[in-house]
């Protein structure tokens, strides 16, 4: 097991250090600093920003191609990477069985996420109502989430589905994995294919990104609905306690917290 | 009973007389903006028309309001919570903007930067969408006046029914009426309980519904759900808005922005109390022509003793308790019993109640010959000229036809006797009692509804000194609000420092 040595393993270069170590370390510290600033500091700006209003024909079928795709397309993600193949295997799955059923549900999900995503940029590239509407967060966003889609899902076909197959189990999650418990091993991904190693690349990126962007309604996904009351009544003195407001607290007494 | 206080409006329809400043005004003050140029928190139709946005009041395809299920419990039309959520990728019901209509402006440069020619220079359309030159093919009042109802109208979703075919046909001697709307500020809000964030909310003080627009997070089904199509989808901002019933007006004792330019003065607004606890039960009445009693029956009587301990005890302050019992909406509506409520059967319990117009009657018994001021006439104008009968009440009380009528009458009645009274005759007392009225309250009423100055038509009692602080705190921000730039079509929702910078100002 070398892999549960020292982090700083002397087969690790500088640059993979420098990628595998402290860019992911990077975005995942902007991730979270970013989501307490985004929450705190723009309540307003926080929604899925719907476009629905303006176009629907495609959004009727790449909206909910997407989004549940992309449902799925994490689960089979935390599986592969949160879940130590010997962990499975205690369990009796075989890692033939276990590749299998991958490779095939995470082929249906992945044309679905990517046939969802393609509708969504291309009513976004083809409707000027919503090109003109597209701010500068979603030209950023856009293309990174289409391009960490695109590597994943090339990876997979061109590995896994159609090559001789990349057991990125005892290499990538590792790594993942690592960087979790506070022991990384950049040097699991290091011999890594370049596809995986740039999906890997582009998804943290996409982390860092996710807090200034409109991803951040994945977080307001409202399943409270299902349980609270139909009707609300609020006091007006009480939308000074207002309980989420964060930035925008409305004491008369001066303290704004987020100040 | 848990006695809450509303602030509620009537409409008096035989006064609207259309010219829209109610609207305008409305817009001026609220959807002046990047995001909402479409949206009209206050708007006027012609009826019969279609309505914005198109054929809104047609529940089979947009699923707005509520529905008795099979065993007889409340549901949202448009589906329950599950339904809801399935719903958020993308929502089946809701308009798009089609439906409403393409907003544009003018090139009104042109007009001065036109190099001198032969020809006078044009200020041509061009949609706000997409800044491309555009044919207009819509608005919100497209058939204003009638305008273009032969090719039109016949989509009203009013128009169902075997009567209804007279009306296609006899549009020759046809008939319409203005009809304002807004935001109905309904007791039982279909918007409100669709809000899957829960952004959506009816004050306790006042009953105001108004959408938090810090914790909206654009999911969209509040406008499915609102059956009178009031809430929008500001397409810049990704939030929803609408009518907030202008309450920081409201809250200092001033009557709404759409009233106090009211042309016609033909708003009231006033308090109502009713029973919070008897809402739900009220809006499952199981006969739809029941749903305009029940709603009454929710209301309380603000000079009953009882009344009063109770509002006491739930902490509405004296003062209201005197608006309350001096509200020319509660006059209208439980004393006089002549303004209705618009669309009881989509069970959302609203809050805005119409005068129906006698015009369109009296139009009638001209065209066959009758005398308008001949209370027989009309009587039996109202009973027998089915054709806006059966139309107001498809529009005011679920179809039921004798209410309609009855309210008719007693306007009728009521004209009838001041008439003779202003020109020095004793006035037919019989008429009076024949609709239920003593010649006290015919002058009352009368008094009310003809001649009421400003503060008798808006009895809007300010709110409390307590409360100030927290009031003034509320102040710092607009109910709804830009994205914070001044150029058009640039909104910088990433980027979130550039509108705090609009309320750093404000920070005590």
């Amino acid at each position: 097991m070398n892999t549960a040595r020292s982090p700083l393993a002397a087969s690790a270069s500088g640059a993979d250090l420098l990628l595998w170590v402290a860019v992911p370390y990077i975005c995942l510290a902007v991730f979270a600093v970013g989501h307490v600033w985004r929450y705190r500091q723009d309540q307003f700006g926080w929604t899925s920003r719907t476009t629905q209003l303006l176009e629907h024909r495609w959004l009727r079928w790449g909206s909910p191609l997407f989004h549940l795709g992309a449902f799925m397309v994490i689960a089979g993600h935390v599986v592969g990477l949160a879940i130590p193949d010997s962990w499975t295997e205690a369990v009796g799955i075989t890692e033939h069985a276990y590749h299998t059923t991958a490779v095939w549900a995470g082929s249906v999900a992945g044309v679905a996420m990517v046939a969802g995503l393609g509708m969504l940029c291309a009513r976004r590239l083809l409707t000027r109502r919503i090109r003109l509407g597209t701010d500068r967060s979603d030209k950023f966003l856009f293309p990174l989430l289409s391009a960490t889609v695109l590597l994943g899902i090339t990876a997979t076909a061109a590995h896994n589905v159609f090559g001789a197959g990349y057991d990125y189990r005892s290499t990538v999650s590792v790594w993942f994995r690592g960087l979790f418990v506070l022991q990384p091993h950049p040097e699991a991904i290091a011999g890594a294919p370049l596809l995986f190693q740039l999906h890997a690349l582009t998804a943290f990126l996409l982390f860092a990104a996710w807090p200034f962007t409109r991803l951040v309604h994945v977080w307001s996904a409202p399943i409270g609905y299902l349980a609270r009351p139909y009707l609300v009544y609020r006091r007006r003195t009480a939308a000074v306690a207002a309980p989420t407001a964060g930035g925008r607290t409305r004491s008369a007494s001066g303290s704004r917290r987020a100040a | 009973m848990r006695v809450m206080a509303q602030i509620a409006m009537v409409m008096n329809l035989d006064k609207c007389i259309g010219c829209h400043t109610c609207s305008v005004t409305c817009k001026q003050t609220w959807t002046n903006r990047t995001g909402v140029e479409y949206a009209w928190f206050n708007n006027v139709e012609t009826k019969p028309g279609v309505g914005y946005p198109r054929r809104y009041e047609d529940q089979e395809q947009w699923k707005g309001g509520w529905m008795l299920d099979k065993r007889g419990r409340l549901v949202l039309r448009s589906g329950g919570r599950i339904k809801r959520l399935l719903s958020l990728f993308s929502n089946p019901d809701l308009p798009s903007i089609e439906d409403y209509y393409e907003p544009v402006t003018y090139d009104y440069d042109n007009l001065v930067s036109a190099p001198a020619q032969k020809d006078i220079p044009v200020a041509r359309p061009r949609s706000v969408l997409t800044g491309k030159p555009t044919a207009i093919t819509w608005g919100a009042n497209w058939e204003d006046g009638l305008g273009g109802a032969p090719e039109h109208a016949g989509g009203d979703p009013n128009l169902s029914g075997e009567w209804a075919e007279k009306v296609k046909f006899e549009f020759e001697q046809t008939f319409l009426f203005h009809l304002p709307r807004l935001c109905e500020h309904c007791l039982n809000p279909a918007c409100v309980s669709a809000c899957p964030s829960g952004a959506m909310y009816k004050r306790v003080e006042d009953g105001i519904v108004l959408v938090d627009q810090d914790r909206c997070r654009g999911w969209r089904m509040c406008v499915t759900a609102c059956p009178y199509k009031k809430v929008y989808v500001n397409h810049a901002t990704g939030k929803a808005e609408k009518c907030t019933f202008c309450f920081p007006r409201i809250e200092a004792g001033q009557p709404t922005v759409c009233s106090e330019t009211c042309v016609g003065r033909l708003r009231y607004l006033g308090l109502l109390l009713y029973d919070a606890d008897r809402v739900g039960e009220a809006a499952a009445t199981p006969d739809e022509h029941d749903l305009l009693d029940a709603q009454r029956g929710v209301f309380l009587d603000p000079h009953d003793p009882e009344v009063r301990a109770a509002a006491r005890e739930s902490g509405i302050p004296e003062d209201w308790l005197d608006a309350a019992r001096r509200s020319p909406v509660y006059d209208l509506v439980m004393r006089y019993r002549v303004a209705l409520p618009l669309h009881p059967e989509y069970r959302t319990m609203p809050m805005v109640w119409y005068v129906p117009p006698l015009s369109p009657v009296l139009d009638a018994v001209d065209a066959a010959g009758g005398n308008q001021d001949d209370p027989d006439h009309v009587f039996a104008a109202v009973t027998r000229l089915r054709i806006p009968l059966e139309y107001l009440a498809e529009l005011f009380t679920a179809g039921d036809t004798d209410v309609v009528a009855g309210v008719l009458m007693k306007l009728t009645a009521l004209r009838s006797y001041m008439r003779e009274r202003t020109l020095g005759e004793d006035g037919d007392e019989a008429v009076l009692k024949a609709v239920g009225l003593t010649t006290r309250e015919a002058e009352d009423l009368h008094r009310l509804l003809a001649v009421a100055k400003y503060q008798d038509r808006y009895v809007v009692p300010a709110a409390h000194k307590e409360d100030a602080a927290a009031l003034t705190a509320m102040e710092n921000r607009c109910p709804v609000e830009t994205s914070g730039d001044t150029e058009p079509r640039k909104i910088m929702l990433g980027i979130p420092t550039l509108r705090r910078n609009t309320n750093a100002g404000g920070r005590p």
